[in-house]
């Protein structure tokens, strides 16, 4: 096997008219964590089922675990974990029916297996008797991930596991995937959470079919090619209306109780831009530089996609 | 009721299920034209409480007045004077712009003119005036939930309901989005908005966060972080939601 | 495999509609057909022409009236007295006399009683003839018994359905439209729901090949379809007392095959719908209403217009129903319906093939 767990080059994907994925080429690492950070309708999960073998691309090719997605898929099935965005248990099921029944389907031995999922499952074995249509969210999604390691695959496909999930079950489940990384478990994960870029080892940014980006976070964040401030005041809507007029700041978003503001290199200044805002009536209680995050990214990327 | 005007009081707020309470003994106000954030983790009471606040589920106790009306006697009221969406539910995706207008406008009554005067002023304001005939389903995401939100409010409700309004959104039209939030509360409307992107907690005026059926805290976000020494709106989260949960499941 | 049809029990026996559908309607339905058919048999008028009115007439009428399920009618004289009676509804049948019936049957000639029925209501026609027919057959018992004398064989005739079609279908009928309906309905509503939740995703991306996920789901169908067709035969055979003069073996295997046809036949529906709704409707009027319509159940096939005959041929109720309708009630083997059975075997071969084929291995 290369050293690639999944590559893909040219792939492209339409339904109809629309162009679901346009001319994807990356490639995931044996071991790593790989996300797709992009929001609904980015085709996120369209990849997902074409790598899972559920839909054929229009053009393009794709290897996973050194199988072709469609000329092996049946040995590829065999090896792949896969956790469609949709709650994929069996609602009138006990967790553990439902766990027998998967571990039934991939011919797999629940207690040779047992370890893989241990830290996970044991958090909801006592409830094994209860139904998956009764379990909390946060359950529901452990249930599930039990019933896609089960059979030990080499890799793992989780589409959207965290959406509608709250911040504990999130942080509590990526804790889980890191775990699952050192089993040697290759895994590919999509979400919109921008702030899950950081917890995977590469990301590729997607968008309207198209990949805007793909590298570690680390590097990503750190090729952002303007200069960023924070900037904060009373009022978020006239903070921003005023910064736009200045004509060195291109971009100023709302971060959380801060505004974004992003200049050419060595244009302003922090004090630069307070005076400025002060000049219009604008009380600012913090104006500072700091380095891009993936959400200015995405949202930097995104414009010039749209241009 | 003293100063500032309240849009919305709950005081010991309680809803059971059988032995489970899902509701214990909610207390708080939201005021008029403010921005105000219920968070919780999945389970917390969330849903429950916004079911009940809309008039849709009958609270087991509580002294709770929505728009100034009792949510025990008066329902009918309280629906006239809110709006509601989802992100589960919004529009009609087999109609066009304007006929899922015209439905809800209708809905809440609203006159054949001032429909169409909305619609405009709406659509106007999206900047999509020419999108007005295409049918929903054909378009993105993004611009539903923009629309979603404007027929929410196209009855200027006093209060509009957002269920994670923002889930799975790009984050240009989130902050769109969050745009637009903040002018219908400048214009007077109070929003209520559940979320479980905790930036987005930062933009409401005033944050409540749910744990296991109980308000644990509410006040600004600022005041959050200094009270629990977080930097941010998530670590605040986490610490209250964390030491929760297992009790519960 | 064993863990597949495992978890398709759990999933019937946990929702309490699949149960309702798979337990329920069958009882209820045979017991509304059955029950329908037999109060309508008490309240009903016959009259009488006797010519002879001598003591046999007397005695044979007087056994007809104490039976209890006939009322007595008019007494009529002429022929055209009886089609106006049957025209203005006020009698349901007609016992006619021979005239000097003591003397010829005395004189060991047969004399002739005819049995003329209202049959534009089949059922109930039958029915009477039946019962009538069964207390001659009665009193000729007790007659032959003490004299050794000839038999008296009634000549009946139906009124305005002469060939009485459609009497005799009901149970047939019934084990064929709830055989097909709980069994494909079922299947397709299965198959369908799994689409909608999401779950077929990862059945599909598992090694489990589309004929295993089809064999796990028609298996406990099967069992459970099997089961219901003998209870609606038990229930019709002894509440209703149909007969079954045939093989009971030959009628249980034709049941099992025609299960599988209409299994198969769910399937199919599934592979072409992607919600339990649109299966439900589907099975509702791809399956109900030509089984109902269109398989000589209700309505004769021999009178329908031609091209309905043509598309009734394609249904698979309609062999079934001439199959078992010969086994139980003409009692014949299968010599007399392998032509039929042939056409079963070969539907569903057909059904079976195009849904593996159609089956899909990916989701589009």
């Amino acid at each position: 096997m290369s050293e690639y767990a999944i590559s893909c080059s040219g792939l492209s994907k339409f339904y109809g008219k629309t162009q679901a994925l346009d001319n994807l080429n990356f490639s995931v690492k044996q071991g790593e964590i790989f996300g797709f950070i992009g929001p609904d309708g980015a085709g996120k999960t369209t990849l997902f089922r074409i790598l899972t073998t559920l839909l054929l691309a229009d053009s393009g090719n794709a290897r996973v675990a050194g199988f072709d997605v469609v000329k092996d898929y049946k040995s590829l099935r065999k090896v792949l974990g896969y956790m469609p965005g949709k709650f994929s248990l069996y609602q009138d099921l006990t967790v553990e029916e439902n766990l027998a029944f998967f571990a039934g389907i991939f011919k797999a031995d629940i207690k040779e297996n047992y370890y893989l999922i241990k830290d996970i499952y044991d958090q909801i074995a006592p409830f094994a008797g209860r139904r998956a249509g009764k379990l909390s969210g946060g359950m529901k999604q452990k249930l599930a991930l039990s019933c896609a390691l089960i059979h030990k695959p080499v890799v793992l496909v989780l589409d959207e596991p965290t959406t509608g999930v709250d911040a504990v079950s999130r942080r509590e489940f990526w804790d889980m995937l890191i775990r699952l990384k050192k089993e040697g478990i290759t895994i590919i994960v999509a979400t919109p959470y921008m702030d899950e870029a950081i917890l995977c080892d590469r990301v590729a940014l997607i968008q309207h079919g198209k990949i805007l980006v793909t590298d570690t976070p680390s590097v990503i964040t750190g090729t952002y090619p303007w200069k960023l401030f924070r900037v904060r005041s009373d009022n978020t809507l006239n903070l921003i209306s005023q910064l736009k007029k200045h004509p060195e700041i291109h971009s100023a978003d709302m971060f959380g109780e801060y505004v974004h503001a992003g200049t050419e290199h060595g244009k302003l200044s922090a004090e630069e831009i307070r005076a400025f805002l002060e000049e219009a009536g604008t009380v600012t209680t913090e104006v500072s530089e700091i380095a891009a995050g993936i959400e200015d990214c995405f949202i930097d990327l995104m414009r010039k996609e749209n241009e | 009721m003293n100063n500032p005007e309240t849009a919305i009081e709950a005081k010991d707020m309680v809803k059971q299920f059988g032995s489970f309470i899902a509701n214990d003994h909610l207390t708080f106000s939201v005021y008029k034209g403010e921005i105000f954030g219920f968070l919780g983790a999945n389970g917390a009471g969330k849903t429950t409480a916004i079911r009940i606040l809309c008039g849709l589920s009958r609270p087991t106790s509580g002294e709770i007045r929505v728009a100034g009306y009792n949510v025990f006697t008066e329902t009918e009221k309280i629906k006239k004077r809110i709006g509601y969406m989802s992100q589960r539910f919004s529009l009609y995706e087999d109609l066009t712009v304007s006929e899922n207008f015209r439905f809800y406008g209708g809905i809440y009554g609203m006159s054949r003119t001032s429909i169409r005067k909305k619609t405009g002023e709406m659509l106007e304001r999206l900047g999509i005036t020419e999108l007005s005939s295409t049918i929903i389903a054909s378009l993105p995401l993004g611009i539903r939930q923009k629309l979603a939100f404007s027929v929410a409010i196209m009855h200027t409700p006093e209060i509009v309901f957002l269920d994670e309004p923002t889930g799975g959104v790009d984050p240009i039209t989130r902050r769109q989005f969050w745009t637009m939030i903040y002018e219908a509360a400048e214009a007077g409307i109070t929003v209520f908005v559940t979320t479980h992107y905790m930036d987005e907690a930062e933009y409401c005026n005033r944050v409540s966060i749910m744990v296991d059926g109980r308000i644990e805290a509410l006040d600004t976000p600022a005041n959050l972080k200094l009270k629990y020494k977080a930097s941010n709106m998530n670590d605040v989260f986490l610490k209250l939601a964390r030491n929760a949960g297992a009790g519960r499941e | 495999m064993k863990r597949f049809v495992i978890k398709e029990f759990l999933h019937i026996f946990r929702d309490v509609r699949s149960m309702v559908i798979l337990f329920g309607m069958p009882l209820v339905q045979v017991l509304l057909f059955g029950y329908a058919i037999t109060n309508e048999v008490k309240d009903v008028h016959v009259s009488v022409v006797d010519p002879s009115h001598d003591q046999v007439t007397t005695a044979i009428q007087q056994k007809l009236f104490a039976s209890g399920y006939f009322l007595q009618g008019e007494v009529l004289y002429s022929q055209s007295e009886i089609e106006e009676s049957f025209r203005k509804g006020r009698n349901k049948m007609v016992v006619v006399f021979d005239d000097n019936f003591a003397q010829k049957l005395e004189r060991g000639e047969i004399p002739s009683i005819q049995l003329i029925a209202d049959a534009s209501d089949p059922n109930t026609a039958n029915l009477l003839v039946n019962y009538a027919n069964g207390i001659i057959a009665g009193y000729n018992q007790s007659l032959s018994v003490s004299t050794n004398g000839p038999v008296i064989v009634p000549e009946i005739r139906m009124m305005y359905n002469p060939a009485l079609k459609g009497v005799f279908m009901f149970v047939p009928g019934i084990i064929t439209i709830l055989l097909m309906l709980v069994s494909a309905m079922m299947t397709s509503i299965s198959i369908a729901r799994e689409k909608e939740l999401g779950t077929m995703e990862v059945l599909l991306v598992s090694p489990l090949k589309p004929l295993h996920i089809i064999a796990g789901k028609v298996m406990p169908y099967v069992l459970l379809s099997f089961i219901n067709a003998i209870s609606i035969l038990i229930l019709s055979h002894y509440v209703f007392g149909v007969p079954v003069n045939g093989s009971l073996a030959l009628l249980l295997a034709e049941s099992m095959l025609f299960i599988v046809l209409a299994l198969s036949l769910g399937i199919f529906i599934s592979t072409v719908s992607n919600n339990q709704q649109t299966a439900m409707m589907l099975s509702m009027f791809a399956l109900m209403l030509p089984t109902i319509l269109l398989s000589g159940f209700i309505f004769p096939v021999e009178n329908m217009p031609v091209v309905l005959q043509w598309l009734s041929t394609i249904m698979p109720p309609r062999w079934f129903i001439l199959i078992i309708k010969s086994i139980m009630l003409k009692g014949t083997g299968l010599a007399y319906f392998w032509k039929e059975t042939l056409i079963l075997i070969a539907m569903t071969l057909v059904f079976i093939l195009a849904s593996v084929k159609k089956f899909k291995i990916r989701l589009s």
